[in-house]
């Protein structure tokens, strides 16, 4: 059975669950085959197996973490020639696009970025502008290499034997050009990640100000929600921009997707409008982010937020 | 300093959007056309860096004779001179054949520093800056929220999920920026005048020496099989705030079973 390459996306030895959304695709493939950079690859080797993964490759040299994106890029290309994958799916992160685009290059195969599904004959679909179309595409040169959108495959449990490979290739001084000198890290609680978050609390505008952000931690907290925002408030700096939910910050497809004091402008839809469920909290009637709500509030966030807060206390004690 | 600036037309984003049914292309002629909006604030820092530690600004952009408007438009926020990529057998091409002629035509201006938006508003891809640094075997500074140069050291901010990375290279490298950066400038009465002086060379698939194979809908490597409108969510419940705003929205969460 031919191998499906699957770059893991992950943290020290936490695994990711958007890797364990690829490993539950590549199944349908082939034989799932983790390709794990850095150190925790053995920790987290029965994680993978519990996805099904095949075999895992460890490849644990620090410069997959020192230098921008190039070094992975290499490896997978190693592994590509090595192996000869039917697919190699990745993350469609910021940082996962990147790999793949560097890897298309060196193998001449076609990329599809932020694919939501795969059909049996490798058909892609995606959503393009802002999610008002649909598009079924195909990779026809190479190995396709396919970025998979987070929260868009259901990760489900199989057993797999997980065999660990080493894989330990000399990265060529090419690929260590950009050198990361420190990694500043600016969390704001122990949340979920917004991508990766199965619900996601999102403050604009009408939150008024750095402070009122508060307000919209405190309502995710009570959901075990990430955090968003809308560029109107990270231009602001009211909250940072990693946070932001967009055409330029993060697409987001969570179960639940909540808009508090947020318009509903082309460019922010474009990064939330596949969430599977919608609630709205915004005092103009006529804001255009009621078109998607499955429930909306008209009324002032200062009097319905913290109240919805007091509820969902309440009913979860 | 050689600071080379892509620039991409994109269709406006509050326009109705659509492909081609004919070859399932981006229909360019069905809406208004503006500049990809991450790539001003490229021409911004371009601009920047220039004005800092002096140098020289070209703008590159591929795309139909249209694409001139764009150009036009970042001459007149500054800059030097442009190349235009013109070619009727560029229609179609995907990100491999798009930073394949790219590479040639930037290899060919010669260039310190390429700087390029992260994404477009069209494609979206945000493969480019990562393909053009591999073709041109320098650095890659994507997703950079500041740009610091002293002699031939560049050290960029570098968004990341949890924050970003501090992250340094030697020129000549590829930045690709965020839009946090800076503040792009309007072009001036002045920078409009100037800017129909400035000049624009025009190239063709031919001149950058890219195997034509490689480029436009038949050289792609991905094809667009289908495309359809997405049907309209369907309408949902909306309740005015009496004073219960917040228990309702709370029932609603435990009838989806959030709660
Ligand atoms: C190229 C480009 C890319 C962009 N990318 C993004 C992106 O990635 N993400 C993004 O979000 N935006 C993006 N934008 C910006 C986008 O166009 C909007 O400007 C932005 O989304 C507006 O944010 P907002 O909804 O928070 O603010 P506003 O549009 O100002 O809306 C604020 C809302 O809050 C409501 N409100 C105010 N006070 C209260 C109150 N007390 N109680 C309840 N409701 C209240 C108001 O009725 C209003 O509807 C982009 C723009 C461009 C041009
Ligand atoms: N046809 C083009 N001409 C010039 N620059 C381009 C072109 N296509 C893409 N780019 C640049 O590459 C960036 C990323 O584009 P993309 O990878 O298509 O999302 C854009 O912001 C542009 O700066």
């Amino acid at each position: 059975m031919a191998e499906i390459l699957v770059l893991a996306d992950h943290e020290g030895e936490t695994v990711k669950k958007v890797t364990l959304e690829l490993v539950t695709l590549a199944r349908r493939f082939g034989e799932a085959a983790v390709v794990w950079t850095g150190q925790g690859g053995e920790a987290a080797k029965d994680k993978l197996a519990e996805y099904g993964a095949a075999k895992v490759y460890i490849a644990q040299g620090s410069e997959y973490d020192d230098y921008v994106v190039a070094p992975k890029a290499e490896l997978l290309a190693w592994l590509v020639g090595q192996r000869n994958p039917a697919l190699v799916l990745l993350p469609s992160t910021a940082e996962g696009k990147e790999v793949g685009g560097r890897l298309a290059v060196k193998t001449g195969s076609g990329i599809l970025t932020d694919v939501v599904g795969l059909s049996d004959d490798l058909t892609a679909e995606q959503l393009i502008f802002g999610g008002a179309i649909n598009v079924s595409s195909k990779v026809r040169t190479g190995s396709p290499i396919i970025a998979i959108r987070p929260n868009a495959i259901v990760p489900e449990p199989a057993a797999g034997a997980a065999v660990v490979e080493p894989v330990d290739i000399t990265i060529s001084d090419q690929a260590r050009q950009a050198r990361v000198l420190e990694r500043v890290v600016q969390q704001r609680g122990a949340r979920p990640e917004l991508t990766e978050a199965s619900i996601v609390v999102s403050g604009g505008r009408g939150v008024g100000s750095a402070d009122n952000m508060a307000l919209i931690e405190k309502l995710a907290d009570s959901l075990g929600a990430a955090v968003g925002a809308s560029r109107a408030v990270t231009d602001a700096g009211w909250y940072p921009h990693q946070f932001q939910v967009g055409q330029t910050g993060k697409t987001v497809s969570p179960q639940l997707y909540v808009a508090v004091g947020i318009s509903g402008a082309i460019q922010h839809r474009a990064g939330m409008q596949t969430s599977k469920t919608i609630m709205v909290v915004n005092k103009d009637p006529e804001a255009p982010i009621f078109e998607l709500a499955d429930f909306g509030v008209v009324g002032d966030l200062f009097k319905v937020v913290p109240q919805l807060v007091e509820e969902i206390g309440k009913r979860t004690s | 300093m050689n600071i080379v600036v892509c620039v991409k037309q994109v269709p406006d984003t509050w326009s109705d959007r659509t492909l081609r049914a004919s070859d399932n292309t981006l229909d360019r002629a069905a809406a208004d056309a503006e500049i990809n909006e991450l790539d001003t604030y490229a021409i911004e820092e371009g601009l920047r860096l220039a004005e800092a530690h002096g140098g020289e600004v070209t703008f590159v952009s591929m795309g139909p004779e249209r694409a001139l408007e764009s150009i036009r438009k970042a001459l007149s926020m500054g800059g030097d001179k442009a190349v235009h990529l013109v070619d009727d057998a560029l229609h179609g091409s995907d990100a491999l054949g798009t930073s394949a002629v790219l590479a040639a035509v930037i290899g060919q201006i010669g260039f310190d520093l390429v700087i390029l938006g992260s994404e477009s508003t069209d494609a979206r891809t945000g493969v480019l800056p990562a393909m053009l640094a591999e073709r041109l075997g320098v650095p890659q500074l994507s997703y950079a929220s500041k740009v610091e140069i002293d002699g031939t050291t560049i050290t960029i901010n570098r968004q990341a999920d949890y924050g970003y990375d501090r992250v340094e290279a030697t020129l000549p490298a590829v930045v690709s920026v965020v839009e946090k950066i800076n503040e792009p400038r309007y072009p001036s009465f002045k920078g409009i005048m100037a800017s129909k002086k400035k000049p624009v060379q025009t190239m063709s698939v031919a001149d950058t020496g890219i195997d034509q194979a490689q480029v436009g809908l038949d050289g792609a490597a991905c094809e667009v099989v289908t495309f359809a409108k997405r049907p309209a969510r369907q309408a949902g419940t909306v309740v005015a705030d009496e004073g219960a705003g917040g228990t309702k929205a709370a029932d609603f969460l435990v009838s989806r079973k959030f709660i």
